[in-house]
């Protein structure tokens, strides 16, 4: 049936693309989280300058398909000239590059949406605890709201990492070498597609789990801090 | 064709998740287990890598079977692989689902001497589909964007015939954005005929 030595063979070279696999998803987390955190500020600010431009980004990176994305900036680029000229190019160039670029722009509208949700969720009693505290609204975001927020948004945060992890395999469509892009040439080499896509396949699960079992770590780790401060009503007790 | 695509996969995966949401939900342990590893193992791997295994396998299987080459349509390779896909997220939904219905609406139906299928059917099917509409709904929405996955093994979808389009014209940037505005008018229709729809399953609770 399966042919098990080849399954063993391809496992080195498999290895070297989930570093290319790991490479790509940490970056684009990355990226993709600095690039949020201003586009959930926007998306729930209260002036249409600013929210509007925001949910038409989010609007159009979650309502097209990522290889679309890709596609766009990998081969959509090299259509204008004027974008040739300028020092960005050696980097659009770059298969590389390009998927970082569409994976983190990808990633930021989806975390936006999380951190949105997250930051509407924090309860409105300490945001105006905080006003009446006299701190302005900027300090009131970056202080109460946002570190609320993170905590708040972290279950749906840990999927968006397993997405990522699973949508950096269409990076192989622009040539990269992360753990598809290997089975697709190993494929070719040795037209053994169940061993190899079989082992990739194992690896993206063993991958994926393995995040999981981290996040709910963290998440429990989390709770515990939280269960562990005093309860409001300890707080509150008589002055003098 | 990627609507046609989609459409069957939103089928055929809504068929799955019903049987694995059942197999959850059994008594029996091992369909239990067989519908756990299921889910496990569909949702930890990338839609991409499904659908290269199946057809390039499909493709092993078929010219091992006949005895002479046969190639796997894109088509059916493409539509299996997206229901399995979306089968396997289903069976999720669904299952939550049916544990939101209240315990007490089942057992007062059984008390009241219905069988257990008259209990599926007239309590538990019609408030299925209220609890469910809202995951199913973002599935769609999924499953239309991962259909443009089916291009890379050389279906003439929207995404396939943009590439060639763009290819043929050089003008990549102006044809992958006009596909990216069709799928976004997908997108976009579907949520708001989803957003009514969900309004609609659960207008009996509006009131309150």
């Amino acid at each position: 049936m399966l042919n098990v030595e080849l399954m063993w063979e391809s496992v080195p070279d498999l290895l070297g693309g989930l570093l290319v696999t790991l490479e790509l998803t940490v970056l684009s987390l990355v990226l993709g989280m600095v690039l949020a955190l201003p586009l959930a500020a926007m998306r729930t600010a209260r002036s249409p300058v600013l929210w509007m431009p925001a949910y038409g980004y989010i609007t159009f990176f979650r309502g097209t398909p990522l290889l679309v994305q890709i596609f766009l900036i990998y081969y959509g680029t090299g259509q204008f000239d004027w974008i040739k000229e300028t020092p960005l190019w050696p980097l659009l160039r770059e298969a590389y590059w390009c998927a970082i670029l569409a994976f983190s722009l990808n990633t930021a509208a989806y975390t936006a949406e999380i951190l949105r949700g997250a930051i509407q969720a924090v309860p409105r009693g300490e945001i105006e605890a905080a006003l009446a505290l006299g701190m302005s609204r900027w300090l009131v975001f970056r202080l109460v709201s946002l570190p609320r927020a993170f905590r708040l948004a972290l279950p749906a945060y840990g999927n968006e990492i397993i997405l990522v992890i699973k949508s950096s395999s269409l990076a192989s469509t622009i040539t990269l070498l992360d753990i598809t892009g290997v089975a697709r040439t190993l494929v070719a080499h040795t037209y053994a597609p169940y061993e190899i896509f079989l082992v990739a396949g194992a690896l993206y699960l063993v991958l994926v789990l393995a995040t999981t079992r981290v996040l709910a770590a963290v998440e429990r780790w989390l709770a515990v801090e939280a269960a562990a401060a005093p309860a409001p009503s300890d707080l509150a007790q008589p002055i003098g | 064709m990627t609507l046609l695509v989609s459409a069957i996969s939103l089928v055929f995966g809504v068929l799955v998740g019903f049987l694995g949401a059942g197999a959850k939900l059994s008594r029996w342990r091992t369909l239990r287990l067989l519908a756990d590893v299921y889910t496990t193992v569909i949702r930890g791997i990338p839609e991409l890598i499904i659908i290269l295994l199946l057809y390039f396998g499909g493709t092993v299987s078929l010219t091992a079977l006949a005895g002479h080459y046969v190639e796997v349509n894109g088509f059916g390779a493409g539509v299996f692989a997206l229901s399995i896909v979306f089968g396997a997220y289903a069976t999720e939904i669904f299952r939550g689902a049916v544990l939101a219905i209240p315990r007490g609406q089942t057992e007062a139906a059984r008390a009241l001497g219905l069988r257990p299928a008259a209990v599926f059917w007239t309590v538990v099917l019609p408030q299925l589909w209220r609890f469910a509409l809202p995951g199913i709904g973002n599935l769609w929405l999924v499953l239309l964007k991962d259909s443009a996955l089916i291009s890379v093994v050389g279906l003439e979808e929207l995404l396939r015939k943009t590439a060639i389009t763009a290819g043929a014209t050089r003008q990549p940037f102006t044809f992958y954005f006009a596909a990216a505005m069709i799928y976004l008018g997908f997108t976009v229709v579907s949520s708001t005929v989803l957003h009514w729809a969900e309004r609609r399953a659960a207008r009996g609770l509006q009131s309150a």
